[in-house]
């Protein structure tokens, strides 16, 4: 039986990759939190993808302050989601996201992320992937086809209710 | 920020109770008004709720939700929210309130879409402070459903109360009910 809150896999970059993918992710848990904490080699977006879904299934609504001004958008019908988190070469960045009930075959999944990059702005935003397919597999990527750098780490833990 | 001490190099290993499950619920079939956390044990240093709402009003995106410490009617609250629309980022203050309000139940009218929220209550049990709560919150309807959008969300309250909190309420800001596979899970952090 899964302890409350327990890390599922860990992965940290041994050379300068675009994507890295969470596979085979246990269903016993109710909800999933990633952490990355990275770097980009040239400007690039953190974008997120399910169970190899390419489909234009994923939205997302954020709110983003970046010290002089505060803005909210909203994008439909996307092949991926967005969390926000944007950095140029060598500026560090942190993604918190919460998959809730995400191995829940009845139910769309929503996803609540907060990004922070110091250098650029901080963002929280909610995010959807219509449909009822537990989530086994997550693929983090830099949308434009740029690389994280050497050292960024990619985390995903469990948490089980009772 | 909580940390409960995680070490992500233990892959296999788990963190021996440091983040405990108190208590679940998940609505049935027949919807629910009220979500409840009651005789909440004092033994934990902070709290976090993590939940996933759907309410059933058919004509609207998204719900606010109300919540409450210890049966606590009065005005003893206050509460601040900062939140994306999807087209405006808003603001709002609220001192001496009846509630602390958090944006996080979808309608009916979208479908298999909920809203989530994760709220972490600090120091929850100490008779020496008035108690503290900080929530992420938000839904995504892709677009908009009968001119309704999604929201992202931050939010903070404060209850003026050292009483520790034992009992914790949640419902839907208009009187609507949560539908079923709604769901909201108790967690107890320890120091």
């Amino acid at each position: 039986m899964p302890a409350t809150y327990e890390p599922i896999a860990s992965y940290t970059a041994p050379s300068a990759q675009n994507s890295y993918t969470f596979t085979s992710i246990p269903g016993t848990y109710t909800d999933l939190k990633m952490v990355v904490n990275g770097s980009f080699n040239s400007e690039d977006y953190v974008c997120l993808q399910f169970n190899s879904d390419t489909g234009s299934n994923y939205s997302e609504t954020p709110i983003v302050g970046n010290g002089s001004t505060v803005s909210s958008g909203r994008a439909a019908n996307r092949a991926f989601i967005f969390t926000q988190a944007v950095a140029g070469s060598g500026v560090r960045f942190m993604v918190q996201s919460n998959f809730m009930n995400y191995s829940n075959s009845t139910t769309y999944k929503t996803v609540l992320s907060r990004t922070d990059c110091a250098s650029r702005d901080v963002t929280a935003s909610a995010g959807l992937w219509r449909s009822t397919s537990a989530i086994t597999s997550i693929k983090v990527y830099g949308l434009v086809g740029n690389n994280f750098e050497t050292g960024s780490t990619f985390t995903i833990y469990g948490i089980k209710a009772a | 920020m909580i940390l409960p001490g995680i070490l992500a190099s233990q892959i296999s290993g788990h963190l021996g109770g440091d983040f405990e499950s108190i208590s679940t619920v998940t609505v049935g079939s027949g919807g629910s008004s009220t979500i409840t956390f009651s005789s909440i044990p004092s033994t934990y240093k902070h709290l976090q709720i993590r939940g996933f709402a759907q309410c059933n009003r058919a004509t609207y995106g998204t719900d606010d939700l109300n919540v409450r410490f210890n049966s606590d009617t009065g005005s003893n609250y206050a509460w601040h929210r900062l939140y994306g629309t999807g087209t405006a980022a808003e603001a709002g203050a609220f001192p001496n309130s009846n509630i602390m309000q958090i944006i996080a139940g979808t309608g009916t009218g979208n479908g298999n879409t909920f809203a989530a929220t994760v709220i972490d209550i600090l120091d929850y049990a100490n008779t020496s402070k008035n108690k503290t709560m900080r929530t992420l919150s938000g839904d995504d309807l892709n677009g908009t459903v009968a001119g309704y959008g999604g929201y992202a969300a931050m939010s903070s309250g404060v209850w003026f109360s050292t009483a520790a909190i034992s009992t914790i309420t949640i419902v839907v800001n208009t009187g609507a009910s949560f539908n079923q596979h709604t769901s909201f899970a108790l967690y107890g952090i320890k120091e």
